[in-house]
């Protein structure tokens, strides 16, 4: 997020959501955003195939065709340009590209945005009045924006919509994708990422990779296959299981992830995940992926050990131990550096040489506050991230650039990381997989309020099970009649690549033509049906759009 | 009798107090001179005198009133006396005027107070012995505060179903409420919710969700936000209920494990179990607020299916190749794909070996690794170091994109 949660709740005119479901996913924002709606009369316009509870909220609900957002958002961008509410001085001063931008716009005028979108023509103008009269507005998007094929596209649209109202910056604006499990961002800060270290330092830089080479005691370049830091932007989850069946992968070390629920087309990745060589997982639960797994290593909960997790608004926030290990289980970390020591092994005799005098490649922590002086010297936007820092209760969201530095609750509040914030042209690409004939109905999946992810966690809570405690199929009424579905029935549904049976829940939350399934539950999984198509930057699967057909079992 | 006894009270302490225009109308961002207690205080207008006296350091005892909250004035438990005023005032609504004279803590005040406290005793059940809130009730301290107890006459029968609704997380128990709307408040306030609200007038008086149905009907969210700010046992959580009383509790600060909204909450602790999440106020992004996953979706930590000690399959004990033993294992069960429970040294002596075996001979390239989005900072550091600089790729991802 560039603004922070707090920020945008006691400052934002207008908020606009699109793509999260708020107070399902993110709940404790959601009602913050309630709150501010309620007290404050904030105006919401939320954009959504589905009638999400936020709605209720809301002075205007988009209902757009899954997978036409950029035509959505286009369209409204015509109408500000149109309109003149544009915010002519931001784009002088701070922004570039902008005729480009507005040659691809001007492709959209609102009848032609509206038979894409199947959104009304006067809708559009009265949001994109909204939008461009009522400022500052914040955006908030989660999955529903990144999980297609054009995700990235669909993103920088966002982006250029904010540019062009002025709203960046500035308190209560902004562009502010709600990242989903607890650490997703810190887990991409710390560098587990194919493409960069940790703050998002290029594998591809020469310096980046000397600098590391010279704190982990390794060779900057490759001279063998096996020497130095590679070079070579690795591969995404996404590619690495597939890689399996192509014999690039033989082993996998996994760490907390369940790629056999949580990643799409879940017959093709049982298949991938059977062929390895070798797989380690390290995980507190016996998850669907461990069936497949060589050696299972008892990892610990959150409970049990201490450290670190950044939230979605970039905050740095203290997990404490409440309790010892379970077992024999061991905290991450520790595992982790065991396994560690024992790869780099005894170095007169092992291929890959490291030197251990070099400052930072020993793995010899006694604790997470060790770990984390190694990450504060070669972490330029965590460098004053201290855990003592935190113990004292100061409240840190990085950049946080030494130890007196107090974080950056506000990004891009003078300039954007690279200077100007450049316009990006961009236009609609139609969902890879769309209704036709044999499959006819577009499904579309997500979480909802009582579960988490997979459900590795959640469906061995009690209570939680109690309230919701099976994967449900959601389907309009419309649709429902024609299948002659009332009452408690089973639905199937059935993708090009896989088939669910779920008990139907008919409702018009979701659009005729559509229905929309969550993959918490392993025995009806909607990840058994979604495709494998990636957005080609940032190789996000289209989780959010694919073509089904749908029949009455029972 | 009783009604009466508590209409009058009631309607006799609530006359409205005059506002601060009609003491004088003087500007609005005149300071205010006062005196609490004899001192005399400068204070900022628009302030009620509870936020003064808060401000301050002085000790004006409250019930219905919470910070968070919009004060109701409807308990009477932070009345003071107030120099030539015919009635106490209500110190969370009334607000401060020029030359206001106030005594907390005066004979009349605290008479006042031990006599509200009986009048909610008086239709009280007498269960603390029993009840799981004992020691963090705020009417039980009150009462103790001011030695107040259940009057002679006081209604001590059961009025409502104990338990009564369903809801999976919230135990309700309508006999020990005060109707002091904090419940009310917090949904509204809050959650933003609506779930419960007020029915009937009188002694009849209670706290309904909806139109008197279940919880979950009133599309309760189970955020247990009412629970938090529910100052007796009439709301109180269910899954641990009967487990520990707060003084048998260790609370231990910590980061919430779900979502990315980063709450924070103390889990309690009792004999080395976690036994339950409550709001700490403290905490940055969500003060007392949690969702229903971090306030209640902790009993995962103590599962039976967690895995409590390294396991490997039983053909890496007997150095046998792994081939198809996976599949053929399947078909003929011979057992070698079986697991097999082990030391740590064992799981991780072959764990790196066979790691650095793959990279030695197929490249580092050819081993890819998955962090994780539940674990640390620190933890996913670790994991980028060894992918980088143990294995030698950049073969590193997770569930970011899912
Ligand atoms: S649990 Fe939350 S939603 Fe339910 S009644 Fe209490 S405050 Fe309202
Ligand atoms: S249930 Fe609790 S919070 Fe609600 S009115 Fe009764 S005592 Fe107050
Ligand atoms: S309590 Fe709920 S909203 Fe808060 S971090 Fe946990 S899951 Fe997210
Ligand atoms: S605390 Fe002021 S009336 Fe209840």
């Amino acid at each position: 997020m560039s603004n922070s949660m707090d920020d945008v709740a006691a400052n934002a005119q207008a908020l606009f959501i699109i793509g999260s479901n708020t107070s399902e996913q993110h709940p404790v924002f959601g009602t913050m955003l309630r709150r501010a709606i309620r007290k404050r009369g904030v105006k919401l316009i939320v954009a959504d195939p589905r009638r999400i509870d936020m709605t209720d909220f809301a002075m205007m609900h988009i209902r757009q065709k899954p997978g036409t957002d950029i035509a959505l958002l286009n369209g409204l961008m015509y109408i500000i340009l149109e309109k003149g509410w544009e915010d002519k001085a931001f784009i002088e001063e701070r922004c570039e590209n902008f005729d480009e931008f507005k040659a691809t716009v001007m492709q959209y005028p609102p009848e032609k945005a509206s038979e894409i979108t199947g959104v009304p023509v006067e809708q559009l103008y009265a949001a994109a009045e909204i939008m461009g009269t009522t400022k500052p507005m914040a955006v908030m998007w989660a999955m529903g924006i990144t999980q297609h094929i054009v995700g990235v596209r669909n993103v920088m649209t966002l982006a250029n919509l904010q540019m062009l109202l002025g709203n960046m910056g500035k308190p209560g604006g902004g562009v502010n994708p709600l990242r989903g499990q607890n650490n997703v961002q810190g887990a991409c800060d710390m560098g587990g990422l194919p493409n960069v270290y940790s703050a998002y330092q290029p594998v591809i830089n020469e310096e980046v990779r000397a600098k590391f080479a010279k704190a982990w005691g390794v060779n900057s370049d490759q001279s063998s296959v096996n020497s130095g830091l590679s070079p070579k932007v690795g591969l995404t989850v996404t590619e690495m299981i597939p890689g399996i069946l192509e014999n690039k992968i033989r082993a996998l070390y996994i760490m907390g992830e369940d790629p056999a629920t949580s990643d799409p087309d879940s017959a093709h990745i049982r298949h991938c995940l059977e062929s390895i060589d070798f797989l380690v997982l390290q995980d507190i639960f016996p998850t669907e992926t461990a069936a497949f797994a060589d050696v299972l290593l008892p990892g610990t909960s959150f409970a049990e050990k201490t450290g670190t997790f950044s939230n979605t608004e970039r905050r740095v926030q203290l997990v404490r131990q409440a309790i010892a290990p379970l077992g024999e289980s061991k905290p991450d970390w520790q595992i982790t550096a065991e396994i560690a020591k024992r790869v780099i092994g005894d170095q007169s005799s092992v291929t890959r040489k490291i030197d251990l005098d070099a400052p930072w490649a020993k793995w010899e922590y006694k604790s997470p506050t060790d770990i984390m002086a190694e990450i504060n010297a070669l972490t330029p936007s965590y460098a004053g991230v201290t855990h003592a820092r935190l113990e004292k209760g100061e409240r840190l969201q990085w950049p946080v650039l030494n130890a007196e530095h107090p974080g950056t609750p506000i990004l891009h509040t003078k300039a954007f990381a690279r200077g100007k914030g450049k316009f990006m042209p961009i236009d609609h690409v139609p969902a890879p997989e769309l209704p036709d004939d044999d499959y006819p109905m577009i499904l579309s999946t997500g979480r909802v309020l009582y579960h988490w992810h997979g459900g590795e966690m959640t469906r061995r809570a009690k209570g939680l099970m109690e309230v919701y405690s099976e994967a449900l199929v959601e389907i309009n009424p419309m649709d429902a009649e024609k299948l002659g579905v009332n009452g408690h029935k089973t639905l199937r549904v059935t993708s090009r690549r896989g088939s669910i049976e779920a008990e139907a829940w008919v409702t018009d939350r979701v659009p005729p033509g559509m229905v929309y399934a969550n993959f918490h539950f392993p025995e009806a999984s909607a990840n058994e049906l979604t495709i494998a198509a990636l957005d080609p930057v940032s190789k996000i699967p289209s989780f959010k759009v694919c073509a089904v057909k749908v029949e009455l079992v029972k | 009798m009783q009604f009466w006894m508590i209409w009058l009270c009631k309607n006799n302490f609530l006359t409205p107090c005059p506002s601060p225009q009609g003491r004088g109308g003087k500007d609005e961002n005149m300071p205010v001179n006062i005196t609490i207690n004899g001192t005399k205080i400068e204070a900022e207008a628009g302030q009620t005198i509870l936020d003064v006296a808060h401000k301050h350091g002085f000790d004006i005892p409250t019930l219905c009133y919470h910070k968070d909250l919009s004060p109701t004035g409807n308990c009477r438990m932070c009345v003071v006396e107030v120099k030539g005023g015919r009635f106490l005032q209500a110190a969370c609504v009334t607000p401060i005027w020029e030359g206001m004279d106030i005594q907390t803590h005066s004979p009349k005040a605290i008479k006042s107070r031990k006599t509200s406290l009986e009048l909610m005793l008086a239709n009280h059940p007498q269960d603390c012995i029993t009840c799981d809130v004992s020691g963090e009730c705020e009417l039980q301290d009150l009462a103790y505060e001011y030695q107040a107890s259940a009057p002679e006459w006081g209604s001590k029968g059961t009025r409502y179903p104990v338990n009564a609704d369903p809801n999976p997380f919230i135990r309700v128990d309508m006999n020990r409420c005060i109707l002091c709307r904090r419940c009310v408040l917090a949904c509204a306030e809050i959650q933003v919710r609506d779930v419960w609200g007020v029915a009937k007038r009188g002694f009849e008086e209670q706290i309904v969700a909806g139109a008197g149905m279940t919880m979950l009907e009133a599309r309760c969210e189970s955020c247990g936000q009412c629970v938090a700010y529910c100052p007796t046992g009439a709301l109180s959580n269910k899954m641990n209920y009967g487990q520990a009383r707060a003084h048998q509790v260790t609370k231990v600060t910590t980061t919430c494990s779900y979502c990315g909204v980063g709450c924070q909450f103390d889990l309690l602790v009792k004999k080395g179990k976690v036994i339950g999440v409550s709001s700490n106020p403290n905490a940055p992004v969500n003060g007392m607020a949690l969702c229903v996953k971090g306030r209640y979706g902790y009993d995962y930590i103590h599962h039976p299916d967690r895995l409590l000690k390294p396991r490997v399959r039983r053909y890496l004990l007997e150095g046998k190749a792994k081939g198809d033993i996976r599949k053929s294992n399947i078909e003929s069960s011979s057992g070698d794909w079986d697991w097999v429970e082990t030391d740590w040294e064992t799981a991780l002596s072959i764990t790196a070996d066979k790691l650095r075996a793959t990279r030695d001979s197929s490249g580092a390239d050819s081993i890819g690794v998955l962090t994780s989005a539940k674990c640390t900072n620190e933890e996913n550091y670790l994991m980028n170091k060894l992918a980088r600089q143990v294995i030698g790729t950049n073969n590193i991802d997770h569930c970011a994109r899912l």
